[in-house]
């Protein structure tokens, strides 16, 4: 069973890190026409979605004189890991590489992110703005985008009818939704707080208005257990402290059970999930129905992003000017686009795609015939486009895991959590060299 | 042809004698130097300086290994192990030695069976195994858990706080008892049937054959087992590194010494810093075995 949840951990990363784009009805401007070498060129990219083959293939048809060959060389952690150890050695980097949003300013710090600008920057305005804004610096363009992941809240139909809930608009209301539940049915939970996955703490705390990090240049802000974070930590306590919130780590099978036994009433979530969802479970086809993420004020629109991807071009390539005109192709053209929609069910991050009423609004049966991308259409264009990672996500991410981890295990609060990562990501910033305000 | 002969000779004695050795130990010798002495001296070198984001490369002479002196997560991860070797090699080591005892005392049917089926779980690669037990200890998914479900019972937690460890502990028993004791029965199938013999003619029964005449003969076996495990368990690293994930609060990425190792290298980026917890590591090693070795030999002596 653990094998399984391995699987399925795999199966969320997949989706997490790719790009959608629909039948794109459409027309999207052509690609600039760099000067590409006369002679033939082949490029070697590193990226884990499956059949990423196909879309470089598409490229090779455009450019004959550009072959591009797709490496998988692990998903997630080990991709990156591989990465830096090519870094670290100074050979043996591909030309390019798929590269998450929250991983570009790490890499971008290590000095090895070509600007792909001048290929770039012409079809920038057919972009999603926040997924444009979090690739790029000015006129320096570090990633293409090709896939988001735009939060909404996914909802069983039958528990909450069951047991009187409406969807909640505002996160007080699904406070009180989760201590109603937790009186009426007991064993049944609104939700399961995710800490043991730091990407689903970043984009809830990230709508919450947190901002824990400004770089710039070697000057980095640090504020992780802000009042925003303070007040996030004691709104979750709260629902600990209640047993009205199950703390199961996630993605483990027993976390996808309770998702398909009801145990898990919701879960605010991306928009990559309802097809992760559709794929793993097995009871609850036709229960799940979608709406907007929870406002902490009543009526607001403020959204965040969790996960998605973009490929990005080596300062080492050889070939940069071919490198960016690939990545900008497998980000922009129209069909390529099409595909990371249709074949790979990634979330688009083209305005042309979003705002494609066929594509966007087929009716979903797991979802009792809702257009659940509909949600998420609206989810993506309220995505706040002012947070900043650190450059150095992973460390900050695997702390988080930990403290929060040990806090809901019994070690101090969550809000004390947060004043631990604060003193272990300053520490490690200052050793680092930064100049920490 | 005398020539030919009188060649083939010299050139034999001359070979036979000095050279043929090291020529036979030369495959080894290479691949000695290019596979652990080689990485041994760059992993020093790295750890003799420190990498970092903005100032680059700098040498910092022991610094890092001052660093590791007064860093809480190795020594808890070291304090945490000793807990654990203390449990589990002790049962481990029992368990092996007593199944040994009664696998080599012929009375037992199917002897080869029961060899082959204690000896299954350690050909089974360790990820298999923590996955394989990590179903197990699932609290809602896990048999037990079901078990206790059905007849309305609390669930055993295998997956908390106080009992994780021992968890952890029980894999390993399982895998590594077998090992051990197909070396326990080995040195015993060694012991000479005379002695049998001899002692039940001097009206020695079957437990005290095996306690006062066996277990001693086969001490200094033991004791190699017990540094075996003693090394195995300062470096255990798969199986909390594979239960992380059902256990995120408890395992924390530097759970055990060499997790941390890991964690520095490839999540922090601070290899400078992996390499000297690495070599302090190395040298808990190093001294925990010596010291056993020496108390052993006092208490032979």
């Amino acid at each position: 069973m653990e094998k399984d949840s391995k699987r399925m951990t795999l199966d969320r990363r997949q989706f997490m890190q790719a790009a959608g784009a629909g039948l794109a009805a459409t027309a999207v401007a052509g690609l600039p026409f760099a000067a590409v070498a006369q002679d033939k060129v082949e490029l070697l990219l590193w990226a884990w979605t499956p059949d990423t083959q196909v879309q470089a293939d598409m490229f090779t048809k455009k450019y004959p004189n550009i072959s591009v060959k797709v490496e998988n060389v692990g998903q997630g952690g080990p991709h990156y890991v591989k990465l830096r150890n090519a870094i670290q050695a100074g050979t043996g980097l591909p030309d390019l590489a798929q590269m998450e949003f929250n991983s570009i300013p790490s890499f971008k710090q290590l000095g090895v992110l070509a600007d792909l600008g001048a290929a770039a920057n012409p079809v920038k305005d057919q972009f999603i703005d926040w997924t444009w804004k979090a690739v790029s610096d000015g006129d320096k363009v570090y990633g293409i985008p090709w896939d988001s992941g735009p939060m909404g809240l996914l909802y069983r139909n039958d528990v909450f009818e069951k047991n009187k809930i409406e969807i909640p608009g505002t996160w007080d209301a699904y406070s009180e939704a989760s201590l109603k539940l937790a009186t009426d049915a007991p064993g049944t939970y609104m939700s399961n707080f995710g800490v043991s996955d730091a990407g689903w703490v970043a984009a809830v705390l990230w709508q919450a208005g947190w901002r824990p990090f400004h770089t710039e240049g070697t000057d980095i802000q640090i504020k992780l257990n802000d009042d925003i974070a303070k007040k996030w930590a004691g709104y979750w306590q709260k629902l600990i402290d209640a047993k009205a919130v199950d703390t199961k780590p996630m993605w483990t099978t027993e976390w996808f059970a309770a998702l398909d036994d009801g145990v898990h009433a919701s879960w605010v979530t991306a928009a990559w999930a309802p097809v992760l969802m559709q794929n793993s479970m097995k009871k609850s086809v036709g229960l799940w129905r979608a709406a907007p993420m929870p406002q902490w004020t009543a009526g607001g629109t403020v959204t965040s992003n969790w996960g998605g991807s973009t490929f990005a071009a080596m300062t080492t390539t050889p070939h940069p000017e071919e490198a960016a005109l690939f990545a900008t192709f497998m980000g922009s053209d129209p069909e390529a686009a099409a595909l990371w929609n249709s074949k790979q069910f990634l979330f688009p991050v083209l305005k042309s795609l979003i705002d494609d009423k066929a594509l966007m609004g087929a009716p979903n049966a797991f979802y009792g015939g809702q257009a659940v991308n509909e949600v998420f259409v609206v989810s993506e264009n309220q995505v706040d486009p002012s947070f900043e990672f650190a450059p150095f996500q992973d460390f900050v991410n695997q702390t988080m895991q930990d403290e929060m981890s040990a806090s809901i295990a019994g070690t101090g609060t969550l809000a004390d959590a947060f004043d631990r990562l604060q003193d272990k990501v300053v520490a490690y910033a200052t050793d680092q060299g930064y100049t920490v305000s | 042809m005398p020539d030919a002969v009188a060649t083939r000779r010299r050139g034999r004695v001359y070979v036979t004698k000095s050279v043929a050795p090291y020529l036979f130990l030369l495959p080894f010798m290479a691949l000695f130097i290019a596979f652990l002495i080689a990485p041994l001296c760059y992993a020093f070198g790295l750890s003799l300086f420190k990498t970092t984001m903005v100032a680059g490369t700098q040498f910092v002479g022991a610094a890092n290994y001052l660093k590791v002196f007064t860093d809480p997560s190795f020594w808890d991860g070291v304090v945490l192990l000793f807990k654990f070797g203390l449990m589990q090699i002790p049962i481990m080591l029992g368990l092996a030695l007593l199944y040994a005892l009664i696998l080599d005392s012929g009375r037992v049917y199917g002897r080869n069976f029961f060899r082959i089926a204690f000896f299954i779980p350690y050909a089974v690669p360790s990820v298999i195994a923590a996955l394989l037990w990590g179903y197990l200890y699932g609290p809602s998914f896990g048999p037990f858990g079901q078990l206790a479900e059905f007849f309305h019972l609390p669930k055993p937690q295998f997956l908390l706080d106080g009992t994780i460890l021992g968890s952890i502990a029980n894999i390993a028993v399982w895998e590594f008892m077998g090992y051990n004791l197909i070396i326990y029965f080995a040195a015993l199938q060694a012991i000479p049937q005379d002695l049998e013999e001899a002692s039940s003619v001097d009206g020695a029964t079957g437990l005290q054959y095996a306690l006062r005449i066996k277990l001693p003969l086969i001490m200094p076996t033991v004791i190699v087992t017990i540094i075996f495990s003693i090394i195995g368990t300062l470096q255990l690293f798969s199986e909390p590194y594979l239960m992380r994930n059902l256990a995120p609060g408890i395992i924390n990425s530097h759970y055990t010494p060499n997790f941390y190792a890991y964690t520095l290298a490839f999540t922090n980026q601070q290899y400078n810093y992996s390499a000297a917890v690495s070599f302090v590591l190395g040298g808990v090693v190093a001294v925990v075995s010596y010291v056993f070795m020496l108390l052993a030999n006092r208490r032979a002596a």
